[in-house]
């Protein structure tokens, strides 16, 4: 297979996720979180805090970011990065919504276990 | 000399404004004036009266001789002729004539037309049915007065200025009164929703019901008015109607000449109307663009008439109103623009033990508006202000003080506060006044705001005062003492715990939204910091209404485990004080087993931590220590934890009480609830103390007498031996004291402030007097907890075992191998 193919895996519905929260996907190259926010929107990180690996999907989810339940460092969800005075990146998966599913990219997924 | 003719029509209070203005302007040598020879209509068949003292007399607090302005005598002494009772219907501007609706006509050479305005009557099916009346002169007081006299029911339309008084007015005469308002809050021209709550409650108290949003559908009766529709088919009983909705003003007679009229007839800075010999004033009159229904303007305009009567040039232009509501024991004032806007901002000065409520709405330094309620005195100072567009950026901090607090010339605040004697009372709460202070903070080397709170009680209560107390401490220890502002609970706010837990019980905020609107939190959802916190405060306040945000917990308390450094959980059942028995023992084994837990460790609380599990694991855990009868020991718990004993009297040599006993009943009791922070206890048989009571958040030391109630004691990253609080002779005093103490904190404590830091901010005497001391008090700490704990005893595990939260446990998806694995 081409490590380059755009493919879209799906891995649950919208409302699978509750809001200000977030639900794990299992994958073979690690978890993956998915983030609802308040406001609806939804976002896909590693689910290893850039800290010490904590799981982000545990933590407090607030505004467009999340409080990693370990040492309390805040996380971006839109890109990824520690803000404030911590640095640090957890990728991002691109995911899109069709149909009240959410889908995740795969070659993404697979970037990440390489 | 040929004296001008001056006709006047409409006898209100603004023209007998101008006409006293210009008497004193262009004296006449016997009364009146030289300039003119004056004529007054006025439909009403009475003297200039003040219009606006009309509620006092509906009240019965003055009677209608007390209110006249102008009497029959004043006509007489200044040659004005007078027509009571006449109502001009047409103005003829060729002939430069008026006539009457009795015949007369009287020709003029200026004429002021002073028509005032009319009541509103709101078109609805039954609006012309005897028994509904509108509130503006004398003959719908005495109409009011009348009804009154049998008593029974009143309902007013309108909760503005007018329908307020007429409802206390008619409450006062023995009605039984409601007030329908269309409005979400009461005078919302003059008031911001803050205030007209304040005032709504204020008028319930009095026994006065008020009704918002009541859409008005129709008046119903037979001939005569029963009773008062609204929209949603509710109907309130009533003998009187009172339409108090608004006004219109008397603009048709000048329609009728064919002057320009819009709302009003429209005048130009100098109020003459269209027609250069023919003024407007008063409520009828439009003046750039704005009519006017509050007597101080309308008196300005009375002197530029009265000027421009005489050949002047003055002009009027219109500025800020101010209005007070005329109803005994309603202090409210307001003045100028108080909505909000983004260049704007505002200073709040609230103090519920009083019920003050004071607002500035400042732009650039200066006051726009003001809304006042409970203390007014100062309204009129705030208004000049507004008027003079004062720049107060040397008095901010004081401003919303009032004029008391500044010191003369000089705004300095410290000067202020130091110009104050010592008897000025700083705290209004709670009554310590400045040298109280001052005096406490030498004696006692006091050397914060918080060490002076706990020891003065001043700014203790709704804080408003806390910056003048930190004045107070900056003036006695000079540059010893480093201000520290009261903390904000996070950045998403600037109000610190303590303020929002007295706004959430005072505001009866009951959601998390709701804090955060009514408390004008500055980010949309909060933060990790301040939701767990408001959950917190929600939940302590509002047992059984609150329903807990799962979201806004951390991850321990959602899913009811520890999480460890790798993801995976560690779970800690319930023994009972530290007892087990060797079917728990063995349940826990099987557990350990059944699930390859890698660790099985005694905790140092005295039960068993199995550490490791994985989070999908966790249910299945729960319902096989469930099965053995154990619950969740909630070690992640901000709430109860462990309650160590020792052996006691069971087996020890030395026990003197039932430790162990006591121990499983207290934590029986106590489990289950939420606190600030943990909580731990311990209770241990005799002074030797084995179960280490003397360094836990509320200890026992069993004793020969009874019982002995320690607490603050820290053990953890601070070390304190704990405070003897108190003694028990029994074990249901020892109980009721530990409810009544935990329920104490729980209602004070700041989210994550352990006992001992608690005690250190409160003082040990104030709790002392509060949980030992006031039994009824105690009592009812103790009721209050016992009645939160009927919500709080469930055990978590086992609802989860029952399915809830069932999204936390499993994954969302499980991705085959293939289709990750490139
Ligand atoms: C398991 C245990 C250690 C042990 O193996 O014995 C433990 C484990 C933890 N303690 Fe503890 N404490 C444990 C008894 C204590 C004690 C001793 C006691 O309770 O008698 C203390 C000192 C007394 C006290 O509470 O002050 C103690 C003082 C702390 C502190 C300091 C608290 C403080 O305000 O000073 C923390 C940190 C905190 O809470 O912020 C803490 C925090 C923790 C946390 C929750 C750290 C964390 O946030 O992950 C640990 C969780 C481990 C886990 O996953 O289970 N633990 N911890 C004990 C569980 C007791 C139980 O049965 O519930
Ligand atoms: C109960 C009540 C309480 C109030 N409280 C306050 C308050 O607290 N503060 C405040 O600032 N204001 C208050 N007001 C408003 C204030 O009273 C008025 O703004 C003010 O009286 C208006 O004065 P005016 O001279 O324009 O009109 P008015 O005082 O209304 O006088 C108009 C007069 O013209 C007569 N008239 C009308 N048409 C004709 C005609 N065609 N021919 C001859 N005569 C005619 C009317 O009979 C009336 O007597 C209150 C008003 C009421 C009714
Ligand atoms: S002392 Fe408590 S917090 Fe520290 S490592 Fe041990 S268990 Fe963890
Ligand atoms: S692992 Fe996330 S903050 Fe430390």
């Amino acid at each position: 297979m081409n490590a380059m193919t755009k493919e879209w895996i799906e891995v649950g519905a919208v409302d699978d996720v509750p809001v200000r929260g977030a639900r794990r996907v299992h994958t073979q190259a690690g978890e993956i979180a998915v983030f609802k926010c308040a406001d609806g929107s939804l976002f896909a990180l590693r689910n290893r805090c850039p800290h010490k690996g904590g799981p982000l999907s545990e933590g407090i989810v607030h505004g467009h970011g999340v409080t990693c339940p370990l040492h309390n460092w805040v996380i971006d969800l839109s890109t990824g990065e520690a803000t404030g005075a911590d640095k640090g990146c957890t990728p991002q998966i691109p995911l899109k919504v069709e149909d009240g599913r959410i889908f995740l990219d795969g070659a993404a997924i697979a970037k990440l276990a390489a | 000399m040929g004296k001008q003719k001056l006709v006047i029509i409409g006898n209100g209070m603004a023209p007998g404004r101008a006409l006293e203005k210009l008497f004193e302007a262009a004296p006449g040598e016997n009364g009146g004036t030289s300039a003119f020879d004056v004529t007054v209509f006025n439909a009403e068949p009475r003297v200039n009266y003040d219009r606006i003292m009309l509620s006092p007399v509906l009240a019965g607090e003055k009677t209608f001789d007390d209110i006249v302005i102008h009497g029959d005598g004043w006509y007489i002494k200044n040659n004005v002729t007078l027509y009571k009772g006449h109502k001009i219907t047409e103005i003829d501007r060729t002939k430069k004539t008026v006539t009457s609706d009795t015949g007369v006509t009287e020709g003029y050479d200026k004429l002021i037309i002073a028509t005032g305005s009319s009541p509103f009557i709101i078109p609805v099916p039954g609006h012309d049915m005897a028994g509904v009346v509108s509130y503006r002169d004398l003959d719908d007081v005495h109409a009011m007065m009348l009804a009154a006299k049998k008593g029974g029911r009143a309902v007013v339309i309108g909760g503005g200025l007018l329908g307020l008084e007429a409802a206390a007015g008619l409450q006062m005469q023995g009605m039984e009164v409601t007030v329908l308002h269309i409005m979400p809050h009461l005078m919302e021209r003059q008031l911001d929703p803050a205030a007209g709550y304040l005032l709504q409650r204020s008028l319930e108290a009095r026994g006065i019901r008020v009704h918002c949003k009541a859409n008005t559908k129709a008046i119903e009766g037979e001939g005569r008015v029963s009773g008062v529709r609204l929209d949603d088919d509710t109907l309130y009983p009533a003998d009187i109607v009172v339409m108090a909705v608004g006004i219109r003003p008397n603009a048709g007679l000048g329609k009728l000449a064919g002057l320009e009229v819009n709302r009003g007839i429209v005048v130009t800075p100098d109020m003459k109307t269209s027609d250069a010999d023919i003024y407007a004033l008063g409520e009828c009159a439009e003046a750039s663009g704005q009519v006017f229904g509050l007597v101080a303007p309308l008196y300005e305009q009375a002197g530029v008439v009265a000027k421009n009567l005489l050949g002047g040039s003055a002009e009027f232009h219109p500025s800020a109103t101010a209005t007070k509501l005329k109803v005994t024991g309603c202090d409210l004032y307001s003045a100028g623009d108080f909505g909000e806007a983004k260049d704007r901002e505002e200073i709040v000065l609230r103090d519920p033990t009083r019920g003050v409520y004071r607002r500035l709405v400042l732009k650039d330094n200066a006051i726009l508006g003001a809304v006042m309620y409970g203390d007014v005195s100062d309204g009129p100072w705030f208004f000049d202000m507004i008027k003079r567009g004062t720049d107060i950026s040397e008095m901010r901090e004081t401003l919303i003080f009032g004029q008391g607090y500044q010191g003369g010339a000089s705004a300095d605040p410290m000067a202020a506060v130091a110009a104050l004697p010592d008897d000025a009372e700083i705290c209004g709460c709670n009554g310590v006044c400045k040298g109280t202070i001052s005096k406490k903070i030498t004696e006692l080397g006091l050397t914060s705001l918080d060490d002076v709170r706990a020891h003065t009680k001043a700014s203790a209560s709704c804080g408003s005062c806390t910056g003048l107390v930190e004045q107070v401490i900056k003036l006695t220890l000079g540059d010893a003492y480093q201000a520290n502002a009261i903390q904000p609970m996070c950045t998403c706010t600037d109000l610190g715990h303590d303020d929002v837990r007295r706004l959430i019980k005072a505001k009866s905020l009951k959601s998390i939204p709701a804090v955060m609107q009514e408390l004008g939190w500055k980010t949309s959802c909060g933060c990790a910091k301040c939701r767990p916190a408001l959950n917190y405060y929600l939940i302590a306040d509002w047992p059984g209404e609150y329903e807990d945000d799962g979201k806004s917990r951390f991850i321990n308390e959602r899913v009811h485990a520890n999480i460890q450094k790798d993801g995976t959980y560690s779970v800690v059942p319930r023994m009972w004080g530290g007892m087990t028995s060797p079917a728990e023992l063995r349940a826990i084994a099987d557990v350990a087993e059944k699930f390859n837990i890698p660790a099985v460790k005694c905790t140092g609380g005295q039960r068993i931590d199995l550490l490791g599990v994985k989070k999908e694991d966790l249910p299945a855990v729960w319902a096989d220590l469930n099965a053995a009868g154990m619950v969740s020991g909630a070690a992640y718990a901000k709430g109860l934890r462990t309650v160590k004993t020792c052996v006691g009297t069971d087996w020890c040599r030395f026990g003197t009480q039932d430790s162990t006993g006591l121990g499983i009943k207290l934590e029986k009791f106590l489990w289950g609830s939420w606190t600030p922070a943990k909580l731990k206890l311990a209770v241990s048989g005799c002074p030797r103390n084995c179960a280490e009571a003397t360094c836990k958040d509320i200890g026992v030391i069993c004793v020969d007498s009874g019982y002995d109630i320690h607490f603050a004691g820290a053990a953890g990253l601070d070390i304190h031996g704990t405070i003897l609080l108190g003694h028990a002779d029994s074990e249901e005093e020892a109980i009721e004291i530990i409810g009544a103490l935990t329920q104490a904190y729980r209602e004070q404590g700041r989210y994550l402030e352990r006992i001992y830091k608690w005690q250190r901010r409160v003082g040990t005497e104030t709790i002392r007097a509060a949980v030992i001391e006031d039994r009824a008090n105690r009592k009812a700490l103790f009721d209050r907890f016992v009645f939160s704990q009927k919500f709080a005893q469930i055990d978590p595990w086992a609802e989860r075992v029952a399915g809830k939260d069932a999204h936390e446990f499993a994954p969302m998806a499980e991705l085959a191998p293939m289709q990750a694995a490139e």
